[in-house]
Protein backbone atom coordinates (compact mmCIF):
# COMPACT_ATOMS: atom_id res chain seq x y z
CA UNK A 1 0.00 0.00 0.00
CA UNK A 2 2.70 2.43 1.02
CA UNK A 3 4.60 1.58 -2.10
CA UNK A 4 1.65 2.14 -4.37
CA UNK A 5 1.05 5.52 -2.81
CA UNK A 6 4.66 6.39 -3.29
CA UNK A 7 4.42 5.34 -6.87
CA UNK A 8 1.31 7.40 -7.37
CA UNK A 9 3.05 10.36 -5.83
CA UNK A 10 6.08 10.12 -8.11
CA UNK A 11 3.88 9.53 -11.12
CA UNK A 12 2.01 12.74 -10.44
CA UNK A 13 5.20 14.68 -9.99
CA UNK A 14 6.73 13.70 -13.32
CA UNK A 15 6.46 16.01 -16.26
CA UNK A 16 5.01 14.03 -19.16
CA UNK A 17 5.62 14.92 -22.74
CA UNK A 18 5.12 13.59 -26.24
CA UNK A 19 8.60 13.59 -27.73
CA UNK A 20 10.53 12.26 -30.66
CA UNK A 21 13.40 9.92 -29.79
CA UNK A 22 15.89 12.53 -30.95
CA UNK A 23 14.23 15.21 -28.81
CA UNK A 24 14.36 12.87 -25.82
CA UNK A 25 18.12 12.51 -26.31
CA UNK A 26 18.47 16.29 -26.00
CA UNK A 27 16.35 16.32 -22.83
CA UNK A 28 18.41 13.48 -21.38
CA UNK A 29 21.71 15.13 -22.26
CA UNK A 30 20.67 18.43 -20.69
CA UNK A 31 19.47 16.62 -17.58
CA UNK A 32 22.85 14.86 -17.42
CA UNK A 33 24.63 18.21 -17.48
CA UNK A 34 25.71 18.43 -21.12
CA UNK A 35 26.76 22.00 -21.79
CA UNK A 36 28.55 21.66 -25.13
CA UNK A 37 27.43 20.27 -28.46
CA UNK A 38 29.30 20.39 -31.74
CA UNK A 39 27.91 18.72 -34.80
CA UNK A 40 27.15 18.68 -38.46
CA UNK A 41 23.51 17.95 -39.30
CA UNK A 42 22.58 14.68 -40.98
CA UNK A 43 19.30 12.81 -41.29
CA UNK A 44 18.05 11.04 -39.21
CA UNK A 45 19.91 12.72 -36.35
CA UNK A 46 19.33 16.38 -37.23
CA UNK A 47 16.66 17.01 -34.57
CA UNK A 48 19.33 16.44 -31.91
CA UNK A 49 21.46 19.29 -33.27
CA UNK A 50 18.35 21.46 -33.67
CA UNK A 51 17.28 20.82 -30.09
CA UNK A 52 20.75 21.55 -28.74
CA UNK A 53 20.98 24.77 -30.77
CA UNK A 54 17.69 25.89 -29.26
CA UNK A 55 18.16 24.79 -25.69
CA UNK A 56 21.87 24.95 -24.84
CA UNK A 57 22.12 28.78 -24.87
CA UNK A 58 19.23 28.94 -22.38
CA UNK A 59 21.25 27.03 -19.79
CA UNK A 60 24.54 28.80 -20.46
CA UNK A 61 25.84 26.08 -22.76
CA UNK A 62 27.42 26.30 -26.18
CA UNK A 63 26.24 24.92 -29.49
CA UNK A 64 28.50 25.00 -32.53
CA UNK A 65 27.72 23.82 -36.01
CA UNK A 66 31.15 22.84 -37.28
CA UNK A 67 32.36 22.62 -40.86
CA UNK A 68 32.18 18.83 -40.86
CA UNK A 69 32.00 15.74 -38.68
CA UNK A 70 35.75 15.47 -38.11
CA UNK A 71 35.88 18.97 -36.68
CA UNK A 72 32.72 18.32 -34.61
CA UNK A 73 34.34 15.39 -32.87
CA UNK A 74 37.53 17.38 -32.33
CA UNK A 75 35.54 20.24 -30.81
CA UNK A 76 33.72 17.85 -28.49
CA UNK A 77 37.06 16.49 -27.28
CA UNK A 78 38.39 20.01 -26.77
CA UNK A 79 35.39 21.05 -24.71
CA UNK A 80 35.56 17.91 -22.62
CA UNK A 81 39.28 18.43 -21.94
CA UNK A 82 38.25 21.78 -20.50
CA UNK A 83 35.91 19.96 -18.13
CA UNK A 84 32.56 20.39 -19.88
CA UNK A 85 30.23 17.47 -20.53
CA UNK A 86 30.08 17.26 -24.32
CA UNK A 87 28.14 15.47 -27.02
CA UNK A 88 27.86 15.16 -30.77
CA UNK A 89 25.27 13.44 -32.93
CA UNK A 90 25.41 12.01 -36.41
CA UNK A 91 24.41 9.12 -38.62
CA UNK A 92 26.46 6.41 -40.37
CA UNK A 93 28.35 8.57 -42.88
CA UNK A 94 29.32 11.06 -40.18
CA UNK A 95 30.06 8.28 -37.71
CA UNK A 96 32.71 7.00 -40.14
CA UNK A 97 34.32 10.44 -40.19
CA UNK A 98 34.36 10.73 -36.41
CA UNK A 99 36.22 7.47 -35.90
CA UNK A 100 39.73 8.91 -35.90
CA UNK A 101 38.97 11.29 -33.08
CA UNK A 102 36.93 8.70 -31.20
CA UNK A 103 40.17 6.72 -31.03
CA UNK A 104 41.93 9.80 -29.71
CA UNK A 105 39.29 10.16 -26.97
CA UNK A 106 39.68 6.47 -26.10
CA UNK A 107 43.46 6.66 -25.70
CA UNK A 108 43.64 10.12 -24.14
CA UNK A 109 40.75 9.07 -21.85
CA UNK A 110 38.47 11.98 -22.57
CA UNK A 111 34.81 11.49 -21.66
CA UNK A 112 32.31 12.20 -24.44
CA UNK A 113 29.01 10.96 -25.81
CA UNK A 114 28.63 10.26 -29.52
CA UNK A 115 25.10 9.66 -30.79
CA UNK A 116 24.81 7.61 -33.97
CA UNK A 117 21.25 7.49 -35.29
CA UNK A 118 21.84 4.69 -37.76
CA UNK A 119 20.52 4.77 -41.29
CA UNK A 120 20.93 2.41 -44.21
CA UNK A 121 24.46 2.17 -45.53
CA UNK A 122 27.10 1.62 -46.74
CA UNK A 123 28.28 5.09 -47.72
CA UNK A 124 25.49 7.67 -47.99
CA UNK A 125 23.11 4.74 -48.44
CA UNK A 126 19.39 5.36 -47.97
CA UNK A 127 19.20 8.75 -46.24
CA UNK A 128 15.88 8.43 -44.42
CA UNK A 129 15.64 4.68 -43.95
CA UNK A 130 16.38 2.68 -40.81
CA UNK A 131 19.25 0.26 -40.28
CA UNK A 132 21.38 -1.25 -37.56
CA UNK A 133 24.41 -1.67 -39.74
CA UNK A 134 26.80 0.29 -37.53
CA UNK A 135 26.78 -2.28 -34.72
CA UNK A 136 30.29 -3.55 -35.41
CA UNK A 137 31.53 -0.10 -36.34
CA UNK A 138 30.52 1.16 -32.91
CA UNK A 139 32.92 -1.39 -31.43
CA UNK A 140 35.73 -1.50 -33.96
CA UNK A 141 35.30 1.64 -36.05
CA UNK A 142 38.51 3.23 -34.88
CA UNK A 143 41.81 1.41 -35.14
CA UNK A 144 43.78 -0.32 -32.45
CA UNK A 145 42.60 -2.11 -29.33
CA UNK A 146 40.48 0.37 -27.49
CA UNK A 147 37.68 0.46 -24.95
CA UNK A 148 34.20 1.46 -26.03
CA UNK A 149 30.79 1.43 -24.42
CA UNK A 150 27.75 1.44 -26.70
CA UNK A 151 24.13 1.65 -25.62
CA UNK A 152 21.04 1.06 -27.77
CA UNK A 153 17.59 2.27 -26.61
CA UNK A 154 14.35 0.73 -27.90
CA UNK A 155 11.88 3.43 -26.91
CA UNK A 156 11.66 7.18 -26.56
CA UNK A 157 11.62 6.77 -22.77
CA UNK A 158 14.87 4.82 -22.97
CA UNK A 159 16.39 7.31 -25.41
CA UNK A 160 15.96 9.81 -22.57
CA UNK A 161 17.10 7.71 -19.62
CA UNK A 162 19.91 5.92 -21.46
CA UNK A 163 21.37 9.22 -22.63
CA UNK A 164 21.73 10.17 -18.98
CA UNK A 165 23.37 6.81 -18.31
CA UNK A 166 25.73 7.31 -21.27
CA UNK A 167 27.01 10.54 -19.74
CA UNK A 168 27.50 8.86 -16.37
CA UNK A 169 29.44 6.00 -17.94
CA UNK A 170 31.59 8.39 -19.97
CA UNK A 171 32.39 10.44 -16.88
CA UNK A 172 33.08 7.46 -14.65
CA UNK A 173 35.27 5.46 -17.01
CA UNK A 174 36.61 8.28 -19.17
CA UNK A 175 35.70 6.60 -22.43
CA UNK A 176 33.80 7.68 -25.50
CA UNK A 177 30.28 6.29 -25.10
CA UNK A 178 28.26 5.60 -28.24
CA UNK A 179 24.50 6.02 -28.05
CA UNK A 180 23.65 3.64 -30.87
CA UNK A 181 20.18 4.71 -31.94
CA UNK A 182 18.34 3.85 -35.11
CA UNK A 183 15.93 5.79 -37.30
CA UNK A 184 13.00 3.85 -35.82
CA UNK A 185 13.56 5.19 -32.31
CA UNK A 186 15.09 8.51 -33.37
CA UNK A 187 12.09 9.61 -35.43
CA UNK A 188 9.31 7.97 -33.42
CA UNK A 189 7.13 10.01 -31.08
CA UNK A 190 5.97 8.50 -27.80
CA UNK A 191 4.80 9.81 -24.48
CA UNK A 192 7.52 9.80 -21.83
CA UNK A 193 8.07 10.80 -18.24
CA UNK A 194 10.82 13.31 -17.57
CA UNK A 195 12.60 13.00 -14.25
CA UNK A 196 12.97 15.74 -11.69
CA UNK A 197 16.58 16.91 -11.25
CA UNK A 198 16.72 15.59 -7.65
CA UNK A 199 15.83 12.06 -8.78
CA UNK A 200 18.63 11.82 -11.31
CA UNK A 201 21.83 10.29 -10.09
CA UNK A 202 24.73 11.96 -11.87
CA UNK A 203 28.38 11.02 -11.91
CA UNK A 204 30.85 13.83 -12.46
CA UNK A 205 34.42 12.98 -13.46
CA UNK A 206 36.94 12.87 -10.65
CA UNK A 207 39.79 15.36 -10.62
CA UNK A 208 42.87 16.04 -8.54
CA UNK A 209 42.78 19.02 -6.20
CA UNK A 210 46.50 19.14 -5.48
CA UNK A 211 48.28 21.10 -8.31
CA UNK A 212 51.43 19.00 -8.09
CA UNK A 213 49.48 15.79 -8.55
CA UNK A 214 47.32 17.42 -11.19
CA UNK A 215 50.36 18.07 -13.36
CA UNK A 216 50.67 14.28 -13.73
CA UNK A 217 47.25 13.67 -15.34
CA UNK A 218 47.76 9.96 -16.03
CA UNK A 219 49.22 9.06 -12.65
CA UNK A 220 46.66 6.62 -11.28
CA UNK A 221 45.56 6.87 -7.66
CA UNK A 222 46.29 3.52 -5.90
CA UNK A 223 43.50 0.92 -6.32
CA UNK A 224 41.86 2.99 -9.05
CA UNK A 225 41.85 2.31 -12.79
CA UNK A 226 40.64 5.58 -14.20
CA UNK A 227 42.91 8.64 -14.14
CA UNK A 228 41.70 11.72 -12.33
CA UNK A 229 42.45 14.41 -14.83
CA UNK A 230 42.08 18.03 -13.81
CA UNK A 231 40.49 20.10 -16.59
CA UNK A 232 42.64 22.29 -18.80
CA UNK A 233 42.48 25.88 -17.75
CA UNK A 234 42.35 25.13 -14.04
CA UNK A 235 45.90 26.18 -13.33
CA UNK A 236 48.06 23.25 -14.33
CA UNK A 237 49.90 22.52 -17.55
CA UNK A 238 50.20 19.03 -18.92
CA UNK A 239 50.31 17.30 -22.25
CA UNK A 240 47.58 15.39 -24.05
CA UNK A 241 48.41 13.25 -27.06
CA UNK A 242 47.13 10.43 -29.19
CA UNK A 243 50.54 8.75 -28.84
CA UNK A 244 51.07 6.22 -26.10
CA UNK A 245 52.04 8.40 -23.16
CA UNK A 246 53.53 8.39 -19.69
CA UNK A 247 52.03 9.73 -16.48
CA UNK A 248 52.80 13.30 -17.55
CA UNK A 249 51.00 12.79 -20.84
CA UNK A 250 54.19 12.87 -22.92
CA UNK A 251 54.88 10.33 -25.67
CA UNK A 252 56.83 7.24 -24.75
CA UNK A 253 58.09 4.21 -26.66
CA UNK A 254 58.71 2.16 -23.56
CA UNK A 255 57.18 -1.33 -24.02
CA UNK A 256 56.57 -1.53 -20.27
CA UNK A 257 54.68 1.74 -20.14
CA UNK A 258 52.86 1.05 -23.40
CA UNK A 259 51.71 -2.32 -22.12
CA UNK A 260 50.63 -0.84 -18.82
CA UNK A 261 48.56 1.87 -20.45
CA UNK A 262 47.00 -0.21 -23.21
CA UNK A 263 46.07 -2.93 -20.76
CA UNK A 264 44.65 -0.55 -18.20
CA UNK A 265 42.31 1.23 -20.62
CA UNK A 266 40.84 -2.14 -21.63
CA UNK A 267 40.67 -3.42 -18.04
CA UNK A 268 38.84 -0.37 -16.71
CA UNK A 269 35.84 -1.48 -18.76
CA UNK A 270 36.36 -5.26 -18.45
CA UNK A 271 36.64 -5.11 -14.68
CA UNK A 272 33.41 -3.16 -14.27
CA UNK A 273 31.02 -5.14 -16.43
CA UNK A 274 28.51 -5.40 -13.60
CA UNK A 275 28.14 -1.64 -13.60
CA UNK A 276 28.23 -1.16 -17.36
CA UNK A 277 26.17 -4.06 -18.69
CA UNK A 278 22.43 -3.72 -19.00
CA UNK A 279 20.02 -6.14 -20.63
CA UNK A 280 16.44 -7.34 -20.43
CA UNK A 281 15.16 -10.91 -20.40
CA UNK A 282 11.54 -11.57 -21.33
CA UNK A 283 9.45 -14.75 -20.97
CA UNK A 284 12.56 -16.92 -20.96
CA UNK A 285 11.68 -19.18 -17.99
CA UNK A 286 10.50 -22.17 -20.00
CA UNK A 287 11.68 -20.97 -23.40
CA UNK A 288 12.99 -23.28 -26.04
CA UNK A 289 13.62 -20.47 -28.52
CA UNK A 290 15.17 -17.12 -27.61
CA UNK A 291 14.99 -14.08 -29.85
CA UNK A 292 17.96 -11.75 -29.44
CA UNK A 293 17.32 -8.24 -30.65
CA UNK A 294 18.23 -4.64 -29.81
CA UNK A 295 17.14 -1.06 -30.47
CA UNK A 296 14.04 -0.38 -32.55
CA UNK A 297 14.00 -3.89 -34.03
CA UNK A 298 13.46 -5.30 -30.55
CA UNK A 299 9.97 -3.75 -30.63
CA UNK A 300 9.09 -5.97 -33.59
CA UNK A 301 10.74 -8.92 -31.84
CA UNK A 302 8.69 -8.32 -28.68
CA UNK A 303 5.44 -8.25 -30.68
CA UNK A 304 6.51 -11.46 -32.46
CA UNK A 305 7.30 -13.20 -29.17
CA UNK A 306 3.91 -12.20 -27.71
CA UNK A 307 2.10 -13.46 -30.81
CA UNK A 308 4.05 -16.74 -30.79
CA UNK A 309 3.31 -17.24 -27.09
CA UNK A 310 -0.42 -16.89 -27.81
CA UNK A 311 0.03 -19.78 -30.23
CA UNK A 312 1.84 -21.73 -27.49
CA UNK A 313 5.36 -21.57 -28.80
CA UNK A 314 7.84 -21.60 -25.91
CA UNK A 315 9.70 -18.51 -26.92
CA UNK A 316 11.31 -15.64 -25.03
CA UNK A 317 13.54 -12.70 -25.73
CA UNK A 318 16.90 -11.28 -24.71
CA UNK A 319 17.57 -7.62 -25.35
CA UNK A 320 21.02 -6.12 -24.74
CA UNK A 321 20.63 -2.45 -23.79
CA UNK A 322 24.36 -2.02 -23.37
CA UNK A 323 25.34 -3.58 -26.69
CA UNK A 324 29.11 -3.11 -26.17
CA UNK A 325 30.61 -4.70 -24.15
CA UNK A 326 28.34 -7.55 -25.20
CA UNK A 327 26.53 -9.17 -22.22
CA UNK A 328 28.33 -12.50 -22.59
CA UNK A 329 27.68 -14.04 -19.22
CA UNK A 330 23.94 -13.46 -19.23
CA UNK A 331 23.54 -14.79 -22.75
CA UNK A 332 25.77 -17.80 -22.02
CA UNK A 333 23.27 -18.96 -19.37
CA UNK A 334 20.45 -18.68 -21.89
CA UNK A 335 22.48 -20.67 -24.44
CA UNK A 336 22.64 -23.54 -21.94
CA UNK A 337 18.86 -23.48 -21.58
CA UNK A 338 17.38 -22.94 -25.04
CA UNK A 339 17.70 -25.01 -28.20
CA UNK A 340 17.55 -22.18 -30.69
CA UNK A 341 18.46 -18.54 -30.80
CA UNK A 342 17.08 -16.20 -33.45
CA UNK A 343 19.03 -12.99 -33.84
CA UNK A 344 16.79 -10.30 -35.32
CA UNK A 345 18.63 -7.19 -36.47
CA UNK A 346 18.52 -4.71 -39.35
CA UNK A 347 21.79 -5.74 -40.94
CA UNK A 348 23.50 -8.62 -42.67
CA UNK A 349 24.39 -10.44 -39.44
CA UNK A 350 26.55 -8.39 -37.09
CA UNK A 351 25.29 -9.09 -33.57
CA UNK A 352 24.81 -12.66 -34.79
CA UNK A 353 28.61 -13.00 -34.81
CA UNK A 354 28.75 -12.07 -31.13
CA UNK A 355 25.89 -14.42 -30.29
CA UNK A 356 27.58 -17.28 -32.14
CA UNK A 357 30.81 -16.61 -30.29
CA UNK A 358 29.02 -16.77 -26.94
CA UNK A 359 26.84 -19.75 -27.89
CA UNK A 360 29.96 -21.65 -29.01
CA UNK A 361 27.87 -24.52 -30.34
CA UNK A 362 25.70 -24.93 -27.23
CA UNK A 363 22.56 -24.07 -29.19
CA UNK A 364 21.73 -23.31 -32.79
CA UNK A 365 22.01 -19.69 -33.84
CA UNK A 366 19.75 -18.42 -36.62
CA UNK A 367 19.53 -15.00 -38.11
CA UNK A 368 16.86 -12.79 -39.59
CA UNK A 369 17.98 -9.49 -41.00
CA UNK A 370 17.27 -6.94 -43.67
CA UNK A 371 19.39 -4.53 -45.67
CA UNK A 372 16.74 -2.93 -47.88
CA UNK A 373 15.84 0.12 -45.82
CA UNK A 374 12.60 -1.30 -44.42
CA UNK A 375 12.13 -2.60 -40.91
CA UNK A 376 11.55 -6.14 -39.72
CA UNK A 377 7.85 -6.70 -39.15
CA UNK A 378 6.61 -8.84 -36.27
CA UNK A 379 5.18 -11.34 -38.76
CA UNK A 380 8.57 -11.88 -40.37
CA UNK A 381 10.21 -12.65 -37.04
CA UNK A 382 7.30 -14.88 -36.04
CA UNK A 383 7.74 -16.84 -39.26
CA UNK A 384 11.38 -17.45 -38.35
CA UNK A 385 10.42 -18.52 -34.82
CA UNK A 386 7.94 -21.02 -36.26
CA UNK A 387 10.56 -22.30 -38.70
CA UNK A 388 13.18 -23.03 -36.06
CA UNK A 389 10.78 -24.33 -33.39
CA UNK A 390 9.36 -26.93 -35.74
CA UNK B 1 -9.99 -16.69 -26.26
CA UNK B 2 -9.24 -13.57 -28.19
CA UNK B 3 -8.38 -10.51 -26.17
CA UNK B 4 -10.40 -7.40 -26.76
CA UNK B 5 -8.61 -5.32 -29.33
CA UNK B 6 -7.50 -2.00 -27.90
CA UNK B 7 -4.92 -1.17 -30.55
CA UNK B 8 -6.06 1.32 -33.19
CA UNK B 9 -3.85 1.92 -36.22
CA UNK B 10 -4.04 5.10 -38.30
CA UNK B 11 -2.29 6.09 -41.49
CA UNK B 12 -2.15 9.58 -43.03
CA UNK B 13 -0.98 10.08 -46.58
CA UNK B 14 -0.61 12.94 -48.96
CA UNK B 15 1.91 15.09 -50.71
CA UNK B 16 4.89 16.63 -48.88
CA UNK B 17 3.93 20.11 -47.69
CA UNK B 18 0.25 19.34 -47.10
CA UNK B 19 0.93 18.82 -43.43
CA UNK B 20 -0.15 15.22 -43.02
CA UNK B 21 2.75 14.55 -40.65
CA UNK B 22 1.68 17.46 -38.45
CA UNK B 23 -1.88 16.17 -38.66
CA UNK B 24 -0.71 12.87 -37.17
CA UNK B 25 1.43 14.60 -34.54
CA UNK B 26 -1.50 16.73 -33.34
CA UNK B 27 -3.77 13.71 -33.08
CA UNK B 28 -0.97 11.84 -31.26
CA UNK B 29 -0.65 14.76 -28.86
CA UNK B 30 -4.42 14.87 -28.33
CA UNK B 31 -4.59 11.14 -27.63
CA UNK B 32 -1.57 11.40 -25.33
CA UNK B 33 -3.13 14.30 -23.41
CA UNK B 34 -6.31 12.24 -23.16
CA UNK B 35 -4.29 9.57 -21.34
CA UNK B 36 -3.77 7.04 -24.11
CA UNK B 37 -0.53 5.46 -25.25
CA UNK B 38 0.68 6.51 -28.65
CA UNK B 39 3.46 5.81 -31.13
CA UNK B 40 3.74 8.19 -34.05
CA UNK B 41 6.14 7.90 -36.97
CA UNK B 42 6.54 9.06 -40.53
CA UNK B 43 8.36 8.37 -43.74
CA UNK B 44 9.16 10.68 -46.57
CA UNK B 45 11.67 11.07 -49.36
CA UNK B 46 14.60 13.49 -49.42
CA UNK B 47 12.57 16.20 -51.22
CA UNK B 48 11.05 18.92 -49.03
CA UNK B 49 7.85 19.41 -51.06
CA UNK B 50 5.80 17.33 -53.39
CA UNK B 51 6.98 13.80 -52.65
CA UNK B 52 4.69 11.07 -51.39
CA UNK B 53 4.46 11.46 -47.67
CA UNK B 54 3.11 9.10 -45.06
CA UNK B 55 2.60 9.32 -41.34
CA UNK B 56 1.47 6.64 -38.92
CA UNK B 57 -0.11 6.67 -35.51
CA UNK B 58 -0.81 3.77 -33.20
CA UNK B 59 -3.15 4.45 -30.27
CA UNK B 60 -3.61 1.90 -27.53
CA UNK B 61 -4.73 1.72 -23.93
CA UNK B 62 -2.06 -0.93 -23.33
CA UNK B 63 1.66 -1.06 -24.01
CA UNK B 64 2.54 -0.57 -27.66
CA UNK B 65 5.16 -3.09 -28.73
CA UNK B 66 5.40 -2.78 -32.51
CA UNK B 67 5.19 0.99 -33.10
CA UNK B 68 4.28 0.97 -36.79
CA UNK B 69 1.06 0.37 -38.66
CA UNK B 70 0.48 -3.11 -40.07
CA UNK B 71 -3.07 -2.75 -41.42
CA UNK B 72 -4.67 0.57 -40.70
CA UNK B 73 -8.08 0.87 -39.06
CA UNK B 74 -8.17 4.42 -40.35
CA UNK B 75 -6.73 5.98 -43.48
CA UNK B 76 -6.64 9.62 -44.51
CA UNK B 77 -5.56 10.46 -48.03
CA UNK B 78 -5.38 13.94 -49.48
CA UNK B 79 -3.98 13.08 -52.93
CA UNK B 80 -4.94 10.61 -55.63
CA UNK B 81 -1.42 9.11 -55.67
CA UNK B 82 -1.53 8.36 -51.96
CA UNK B 83 -5.04 6.90 -52.18
CA UNK B 84 -4.03 4.68 -55.08
CA UNK B 85 -0.97 3.52 -53.17
CA UNK B 86 -2.42 2.93 -49.70
CA UNK B 87 -6.14 2.47 -50.35
CA UNK B 88 -5.96 -1.29 -50.87
CA UNK B 89 -4.04 -2.09 -47.71
CA UNK B 90 -6.46 -1.43 -44.88
CA UNK B 91 -8.35 -3.67 -42.51
CA UNK B 92 -11.72 -4.84 -43.83
CA UNK B 93 -13.81 -2.50 -41.71
CA UNK B 94 -11.38 0.42 -41.76
CA UNK B 95 -12.66 3.96 -42.06
CA UNK B 96 -11.15 5.63 -45.11
CA UNK B 97 -11.33 9.41 -45.26
CA UNK B 98 -10.55 10.94 -48.62
CA UNK B 99 -10.67 14.41 -50.01
CA UNK B 100 -13.76 15.04 -52.11
CA UNK B 101 -11.60 15.86 -55.16
CA UNK B 102 -10.29 12.30 -55.35
CA UNK B 103 -11.64 9.46 -57.45
CA UNK B 104 -12.48 6.37 -55.46
CA UNK B 105 -10.59 3.38 -56.89
CA UNK B 106 -12.45 0.06 -57.03
CA UNK B 107 -9.87 -1.95 -55.13
CA UNK B 108 -10.09 -0.35 -51.70
CA UNK B 109 -9.42 -2.50 -48.63
CA UNK B 110 -12.65 -1.22 -47.09
CA UNK B 111 -15.68 0.47 -48.59
CA UNK B 112 -16.41 2.35 -45.41
CA UNK B 113 -15.41 5.56 -47.13
CA UNK B 114 -16.09 9.12 -46.13
CA UNK B 115 -15.42 11.72 -48.78
CA UNK B 116 -15.12 15.26 -47.42
CA UNK B 117 -14.24 18.59 -49.07
CA UNK B 118 -11.18 19.07 -46.85
CA UNK B 119 -8.99 20.97 -49.32
CA UNK B 120 -11.93 23.06 -50.55
CA UNK B 121 -12.99 24.00 -47.02
CA UNK B 122 -9.46 25.08 -46.13
CA UNK B 123 -9.11 27.17 -49.28
CA UNK B 124 -12.62 28.65 -49.59
CA UNK B 125 -14.22 28.61 -46.13
CA UNK B 126 -11.20 29.15 -43.90
CA UNK B 127 -9.42 31.03 -46.65
CA UNK B 128 -6.01 29.41 -46.16
CA UNK B 129 -5.23 26.26 -48.18
CA UNK B 130 -2.42 25.40 -45.77
CA UNK B 131 -4.94 24.76 -42.95
CA UNK B 132 -6.21 21.62 -44.72
CA UNK B 133 -4.41 19.41 -42.21
CA UNK B 134 -6.15 21.15 -39.30
CA UNK B 135 -9.52 20.80 -41.04
CA UNK B 136 -8.69 17.09 -41.32
CA UNK B 137 -7.76 16.90 -37.62
CA UNK B 138 -11.19 18.35 -36.72
CA UNK B 139 -13.06 15.98 -39.01
CA UNK B 140 -11.13 12.91 -37.84
CA UNK B 141 -11.62 13.65 -34.16
CA UNK B 142 -15.32 14.31 -34.69
CA UNK B 143 -15.70 10.85 -36.19
CA UNK B 144 -13.29 8.86 -34.03
CA UNK B 145 -13.57 10.75 -30.72
CA UNK B 146 -9.86 10.43 -30.01
CA UNK B 147 -9.89 13.25 -27.46
CA UNK B 148 -12.41 15.68 -25.94
CA UNK B 149 -12.78 18.94 -27.87
CA UNK B 150 -10.88 21.16 -25.42
CA UNK B 151 -8.00 18.67 -25.29
CA UNK B 152 -7.91 18.64 -29.07
CA UNK B 153 -7.81 22.44 -29.21
CA UNK B 154 -4.95 22.43 -26.72
CA UNK B 155 -3.07 19.88 -28.82
CA UNK B 156 -3.50 22.02 -31.95
CA UNK B 157 -2.24 25.11 -30.14
CA UNK B 158 0.90 23.24 -29.01
CA UNK B 159 1.94 22.62 -32.59
CA UNK B 160 1.11 25.76 -34.55
CA UNK B 161 3.13 28.98 -34.91
CA UNK B 162 2.27 31.83 -32.56
CA UNK B 163 -0.19 34.30 -34.08
CA UNK B 164 -2.03 31.69 -36.14
CA UNK B 165 -4.37 30.53 -33.38
CA UNK B 166 -7.45 32.24 -34.76
CA UNK B 167 -7.26 30.84 -38.28
CA UNK B 168 -6.34 27.37 -37.04
CA UNK B 169 -9.19 27.27 -34.52
CA UNK B 170 -11.55 28.28 -37.33
CA UNK B 171 -10.12 25.47 -39.48
CA UNK B 172 -10.61 23.02 -36.63
CA UNK B 173 -14.21 24.09 -36.13
CA UNK B 174 -14.94 23.80 -39.85
CA UNK B 175 -13.33 20.36 -39.84
CA UNK B 176 -15.50 19.26 -36.95
CA UNK B 177 -18.57 20.43 -38.87
CA UNK B 178 -17.48 18.34 -41.85
CA UNK B 179 -17.01 15.33 -39.59
CA UNK B 180 -20.40 15.82 -37.95
CA UNK B 181 -22.11 16.06 -41.33
CA UNK B 182 -20.75 12.64 -42.31
CA UNK B 183 -21.32 10.85 -39.01
CA UNK B 184 -24.39 8.94 -40.14
CA UNK B 185 -22.99 7.84 -43.49
CA UNK B 186 -20.25 5.56 -42.20
CA UNK B 187 -19.64 2.82 -39.65
CA UNK B 188 -17.60 4.13 -36.75
CA UNK B 189 -15.40 2.02 -34.46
Amino acid sequence: MTQVMQEAKTARKHRRALLQGNEAVVEGALAAGMRFFAGYPITPSTEIAEGCALKLPRVGGKFIQMEDELASMAAVIGASVAGVKSMTATSGPGFSLKQENIGFAALAEIPCVVVDVQRSGPSTGLPTSPSQGDYMQARWGTHGDHPVIAVSPWSVQEAYSETIRCFNLAEEYRVPVILLMDEIVGHMREGIELFEPEEIKLFDRLTKADPEQASMPYDIVPREQVPRITPFGEGVFYNITGLIHDNWGFPTNSPVKANRQCTRIMKKVENNLGDIEKYESYRLDDAQVCVVSFGGTARSARAAVDAARLDEFRVGMFRPVTVWPFPEEALAKICDQVEHIVVAELNYGQMKLEVERVAAGRCEVHHIGKVNGTILKPGEIYKKIREVAR
Amino acid sequence: MKEKKTRYEMRFAGSGGQGVILCSIILAEAAFLAGKRVAQSQSYGPEARGGLCRAELVVDENEITYPKVMQPDFLLTLTQASLDKFGANTSEDALIMIDKSLLEPDDLGSYNVVSLPILHTAARVVGKPMTANIVAVGAINELLAIAPEDTLREAVKMHIPKGTEEVNMLALTEGMKLGASAKWTVTLP
